[in-house]
């Protein structure tokens, strides 16, 4: 389904002297469909920077990315155009990230149902319905259904945060940390909601620094150092 | 995917211009003004292709050259040089001598009669100015300057522009009781609505946005975002979102272009540019506003 080939990241800081820093280097796995690929490493060794190179949050420096897209066959996410990552991130690519990039003014029910609307083709009361399931498995109180996710304490909005990456079903699901600011009971449920999106298919790769969780969830594991 | 338009090679100069021009300006000259000559390249190369449904931005610094890349789109002012294209599923109906057999994007609309283009811009083109003084006769009524742009567009029953100025206002979050007084009357915040609502009344495919929210209160800003983001999705827009706010464009953009003394210095998805900046100004830009 993906895989990687020799992946290498370097940020250079031009306002800050042309320092270089080596983020990740030489990076090569494989993930097949319907796999779990786990990302360990100590902090700073590179796994966030895999997954923002995957998801084209930041450019490969060199290093392929080879992935099996559902919309356009054979690809390398390093070098693909612009439009066409954006198209396979609306359609397949979900990615989930250590915090909730919010989106002021719409509530929570809206940040969950609207990836469903406009990319599962249903109506909105099964998007509705679907996304409340999901709340509600995640114990958020309903009063918070309707309210903004900007105010919602740091565990809420991580909940939030999870319900909109897997609500659609994407094939491909990259997680960075989703479960580190949730307590016992919330991991439970989290990696319930994943295993079952497994079953349905998704392939993902993630990042959890239990290590124990890791190789509970994972079918493989990455050593990024 | 096909781009809805191709925009290749663009080019803005002010004055006489000279052999020289194109060398002494530029990123790395760090200006726009050519000391031999003494013209402005204010736009400079330029070439991207914007797709349907998208919000595309343009950030950089003042006088980079943002707007005169809105205008020249729009068709107000003349390039100098270089071509733009329409794909055939723009539904040019009525200008069907712009595409040539079998070809799927028009001849370059930039050698076009000044009446093809205005057929074109009120076909399929909308804008809205940082200032509204620009995009609104400030002294007729708020319906009234809808209905003007609705008979540029062939509109002639005088009850169904009322009913379409109507609509188009209650959408925009304009009282509807309000539409008879002129836009001087209103807020600035009101004053930016009330041209979104003309800029979208003729149903266009493409619509510049300059800065719409740049001098506004921040509460009004928020409004005027969440009324943007909304049409796009009802409108099936294509948009051109200039602004020097990055949170205006993280909001709203999925692409952005950042520009720099005329020149498009990067482009890439939204988040990349913010996150992983790769051109020394961008980097700048980003460290300067985050
Ligand atoms: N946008 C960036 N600009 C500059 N340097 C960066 C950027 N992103 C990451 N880095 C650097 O790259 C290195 C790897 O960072 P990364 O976030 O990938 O580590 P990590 O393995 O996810 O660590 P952690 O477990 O602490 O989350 C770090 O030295 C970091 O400072
Ligand atoms: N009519 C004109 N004659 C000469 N120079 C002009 C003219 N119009 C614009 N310019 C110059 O062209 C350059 C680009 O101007 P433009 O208005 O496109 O900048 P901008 O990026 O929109 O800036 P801002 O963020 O301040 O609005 C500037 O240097 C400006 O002075
Ligand atoms: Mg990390
Ligand atoms: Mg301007
Ligand atoms: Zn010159």
């Amino acid at each position: 389904m993906i895989t990687v080939d020799k992946l290498s990241k370097t940020f250079t800081l031009h306002i800050l002297n042309e320092k270089r820093i080596a983020a990740c280097s030489d990076i090569s796995f494989s993930v097949p469909p319907g796999g779990f690929l786990g990302l360990s490493g100590p902090s700073g060794a590179g796994k966030s920077t895999v997954l923002k190179c995957l998801y084209r949050t930041y450019l490969s420096t060199s290093g392929a990315i080879h992935y099996n897209s559902a919309a356009y066959g054979r690809v390398d996410l390093a070098t693909l155009p612009d439009r066409a990552v954006i198209d396979i991130r609306d359609r397949e690519m979900g990615y989930v990230s250590q915090f909730l990039k919010v989106i002021p003014r719409v509530s929570a029910l809206d940040v969950i149902m609207e990836p469903i609307l406009a990319r599962n083709g249903v109506s909105r009361d099964a998007a509705r319905e679907r996304a409340i399931g999901l709340l509600e498995r995640l114990r958020i109180p309903s009063h918070l259904f309707d309210a903004y996710p900007a105010t919602f304490s740091g565990g809420e909005q991580q909940r939030i945060n999870i319900a909109r990456a897997v609500g659609w079903k994407p094939r491909l699901l990259l997680l960075d940390e989703p479960t580190a600011s949730l307590d016992r009971d919330s991991v439970g449920v989290v990696l319930e909601i994943l295993k079952e999106l497994r079953e349905e298919g998704t392939t993902m790769i993630g990042i959890f620094h239990d290590t124990a969780l890791l190789a509970s969830v994972t079918d493989s594991v990455y050593h990024v150092c | 995917m096909e781009p809805l338009i191709r925009i290749r090679n663009l080019s803005k100069r002010f004055g006489q211009g000279c052999s020289r021009c194109r060398d002494a300006t530029g990123q790395e000259q760090d200006t726009n003004l050519c000391p031999h000559c003494g013209s402005v390249m204010a736009c400079n190369d330029v070439s991207f292709d914007l797709f349907r449904n998208e919000a595309l931005g343009v950030v950089g610094e003042s006088g980079s050259g943002k707007s005169t890349l809105v205008r020249l789109l729009h068709f107000e002012w003349e390039a100098s040089e270089g071509a733009v294209e329409m794909h055939r599923s723009a539904g040019l109906e009525n200008l069907p001598e712009i595409f040539a057999t079998g070809s799927d994007y028009s001849f370059n609309l930039l050698g076009l009669s000044h009446f093809q283009k205005r057929q074109l811009r009120n076909a399929l083109m909308g804008i809205v100015y940082q200032n509204p003084h620009l995009g609104l006769r400030m002294q007729i009524s708020s319906g009234g300057n809808i209905a003007e742009r609705l008979l540029g567009a062939g509109w002639r029953h005088i009850g169904k522009m009322r009913r379409r100025s109507a609509e188009l206002l209650e959408r925009t979050e304009i009282p509807v009781e309000r539409m008879d007084e002129p836009p001087c009357n209103f807020s600035g915040g009101m004053q930016q609505r009330v041209q979104i609502a003309k800029a979208l009344s003729n149903n266009p495919l493409i619509l510049f946005l300059d800065e719409v929210t740049t001098g506004l209160d921040l509460s009004v800003q928020a409004r005027v975002l969440d009324l943007i983001r909304n049409l796009r999705s009802e409108f099936n827009l294509s948009m051109l979102v200039v602004s020097h706010d990055l949170g205006v464009i993280n909001l709203l953009c999925q692409r952005t272009m950042v520009m720099k003394s005329g020149h498009v210095v990067e482009s890439g998805l939204t988040d990349q540019i913010l996150q992983d900046p790769q051109h020394r100004y961008t980097q700048l830009l980003v460290a300067s506003q985050l």
